[in-house]
């Protein structure tokens, strides 16, 4: 018989062991899922694998694909460690995204340092501002978060969607004769550019390194101060929390502010280091707010994790776009990250419980006894 | 008459309401159960191109085609859901995170995107479709015309639906049981019903589900295959559950007041009155988030809100 029974302790290897396991079961099923359509695996993961870490200028494309993963990430993670769930950091993106090329065009005229700080401190602020509606329901009116945050992430797209191709407001380029066919936003100005470094031949954009001073500081804040200690405590135990006199609701909102802060930094990066103009559709079909809870979800909602598995995860999503073609078969990509979650989730079981193979010992007679 | 706006906002009204209220009634099943699903984008995106492919490569007289496609879809729905099932109530994974997992994995950017690629799928019409079926005198008749009798047989087979589920939950025995294992798992497996073979059989069948409404867009409304076909529909779907307070026949009336605000800015823009179409489709989503504060304060949440156990695993030694 088999029996699973929860762990006492969780032993150390095991927080090893298990992430490498699951993403090597993760490739021996897309393995299967590729030969079962009469695609050969070891040929197409070579190339998926040299596309993403590999070839020349692979790893700076890796790099930025993984950088508003890792923000969206983060904003998972930090809500998950109160057990909240953010799944906002879609919308939130896109507020971000918006406030901060806003701010962009407003300021063009200051100096770059004036104008970067202000698209930061903008894409944070619209972040937060959409990261409080479900906040302030959840707290006040204990209504559940994960749908209204769901359902705010449409309400921004179509935000988004409305300001570029349905107003005729200044987000929106007209003075051209193509822009009534397909209209596209306006371009940012050069000081709202972001710049970047190059490391070993490897392009940094300012944003990732944003995402990893985040990281740092998420990191502090969790373990290394009061707030954070009181933020664990409420989550694992809402009860205690408050027989202990700490205060539930301005914690959630601070933590649910604090998270969509976090995508919407990740908008703002979205803005200032790649796409220079605000980009309803490209920013709605990445997906990036759902890859983020993901990713947190596999990082364990350990900040640096999450970043690691952001690049991870990120050079996937470059080897998606670089390979796509007739060849290479389109949806795998995305194919292969739903079966890592998928064997990172079942993974998850062997950390909390153990699996015990033994065979029944004398059941009906002790059962009585017992009862 | 015909043409006046009412009763052409009606007849798109039953027609883009039909497949979200398809994938509703599943997700309301799962979800009556225990299990929240959010995988139905993804469920609904594989139902959709496995029921298209099964039209473009059987062979036989066009009904029986048409019906063969909807078992295809049904099951390949399912198998979706299969996996979900499998992670949240065996594995007792967290339920959210593999819902969005099924979505990633089976969506737009995904399974159904590489079937349809490896498949050739694209670009071509369905060899069959779903067309209106009553007589074209009925057809023609003021109002009740268009509005019920020029629609497909999906659209009745979906009334049908909504009266099956609704009797299966107020009137049958394993109804009322699966009532209970939502409720409470522990107080029905001391009943004797066994919780974990509930909770996979309704996830399953909100997979089947949503698989039909996938095929309805493939098959019905847009006969033909792109990748990301149904457009976020699973997200109104499960935001229809919620708005209908899992009742199915309040999801029947959901279902049309949400597929109304996805045709209203169509047919007001042929009317040459430029309506944004954001405002509209922004409206179901805000709409739902004003119900969930309405029934979240405790009282209305005890008569009208979700089944109690949504979300959580049960294991039968932690009780």
């Amino acid at each position: 018989m088999i029996r699973i029974e929860r762990r006492l302790r969780q032993p150390r290897w095991l927080t090893v062991v298990v992430p490498v396991g699951s993403l090597a079961i993760a490739f021996a099923a897309s393995a299967l899922v590729l030969a079962a359509t009469g695609h050969a695996p070891g040929h197409t993961f070579r190339r998926l694998f040299d596309a993403a870490f590999l070839a020349h200028g692979a790893l700076s494309s890796s790099v930025t694909s993984a950088t508003p993963l890792a923000f969206t990430g983060l904003c998972a993670a930090i809500a998950f460690r109160m057990q909240l769930f953010n799944i906002r950091g879609e919308g939130q993106l896109y507020a971000g995204a918006i406030l901060a090329a806003a701010a962009a065009l407003l300021l063009h005229s200051l100096p770059m340092a004036v104008v970067i700080a202000a698209m930061v401190l903008a894409g944070a602020a619209g972040g937060a501002a959409l990261a409080l509606i479900p906040g302030f329901l959840r707290a006040f009116l204990s209504t559940n978060e994960i749908i209204t945050s769901l359902m705010l992430n449409y309400v921004a797209a179509l935000v988004l969607n409305y300001l570029i191709f349905d107003s005729l407001s200044y987000w929106r380029d007209t003075s051209t004769p193509e822009a009534k066919v397909f209209p596209q936003g306006k371009m940012l100005p050069a000081s709202g550019t972001w710049p970047s470094w190059t490391l070993h031949g490897v392009l940094v954009p300012l944003g990732f390194l944003l995402g990893i001073a985040l990281a740092a500081l998420v990191w502090l804040l969790y373990s290394r101060t009061r707030f954070g200690f009181e933020v664990q405590v409420i989550g694992d135990s809402p009860r205690a929390a408050t027989y202990a006199g700490m205060r539930t609701r301005r914690k959630i909102l601070a933590v649910m502010a604090l998270s969509g802060a976090a995508a919407g930094i990740g908008g703002a990066s979205q803005d200032g280091d790649f796409r220079h103009l605000l980009d309803p559709r490209g920013l709605s079909q990445s997906g990036y707010g759902y890859a983020g809870i993901v990713i947190a979800a596999l990082a364990r909602y350990n900040p640096f994790a999450v970043v690691l598995i952001a690049f991870l995860l990120g050079g996937l999503q470059n080897a998606g776009y670089t390979l796509q073609g007739a060849d290479f078969p389109s949806g795998l990509v995305g194919v292969m990250q739903g079966l890592i979650l998928f064997s990172a989730l079942g993974a998850e079981l062997l950390v909390r419980y153990r699996i015990r193979f033994a065979r029944p010992r004398g059941r009906g007679p002790a059962l009585e006894a017992a009862g | 008459m015909n043409n006046s706006i009412l009763v052409v906002v009606l007849a798109s009204a039953v027609v883009y309401g039909t497949p979200l209220l398809y994938a509703a009634l599943g997700e309301l099943l799962a979800e009556r159960s225990g299990v929240l699903n959010l995988g139905v984008e993804g469920m609904m995106l594989v139902g959709a191109v496995m029921g298209f492919w099964a039209v473009q490569r059987i062979d036989g007289s066009g009904s029986a085609v048409l019906a063969l496609a909807l078992g295809v879809a049904a099951l390949a729905g399912a198998s979706m859901a299969l996996i979900h099932a499998f992670l949240v109530v065996t594995l007792r994974a967290n339920q959210i995170v593999s819902g969005l997992a099924l979505t990633i994995f089976a969506g737009a950017a995904g399974l159904s995107s590489y079937l349809g690629n490896d498949l050739h799928l694209a670009d071509s019409p369905a060899k069959h479709a779903f067309h209106p079926v009553a007589p074209s005198s009925l057809q023609d008749l003021p109002v009740v015309g268009p509005v019920i009798f020029g629609q497909s047989v999906l659209v009745y087979a979906s009334w049908v639906c909504v009266l099956a589920v609704a009797f299966y939950l107020a009137r049958t025995r394993p109804g009322l049981n699966l009532r209970a294992v939502g409720e409470s798992p522990a107080a029905a497996d001391a009943m004797g019903i066994n919780v974990t073979r509930y909770r996979y059989a309704h996830t399953l069948a909100g997979g089947a589900f949503a698989g039909l409404g996938g095929a309805t867009f493939s098959l019905a409304i847009t006969p033909q295959w792109v990748d990301g076909l149904t457009s976020g529909a699973g997200w109104i779907a499960i935001a229809l559950v919620i708005f209908a307070f899992w009742r199915p026949g309040l999801c029947l009336v959901g279902a049309y007041f949400f597929g109304a605000f996805a045709a209203l800015p169509f047919t007001l823009q042929s009317r040459g009155v430029t309506v944004a179409p954001e405002l509209f489709q922004s409206l179901p989503y805000v709409m739902t988030v004003l119900v969930l504060v309405l029934v979240s304060s405790a009282g209305a949440r005890r008569r009208l809100g979700a089944p109690a156990s949504l979300g959580l695993p049960y294991v039968r030694e932690e009780r």
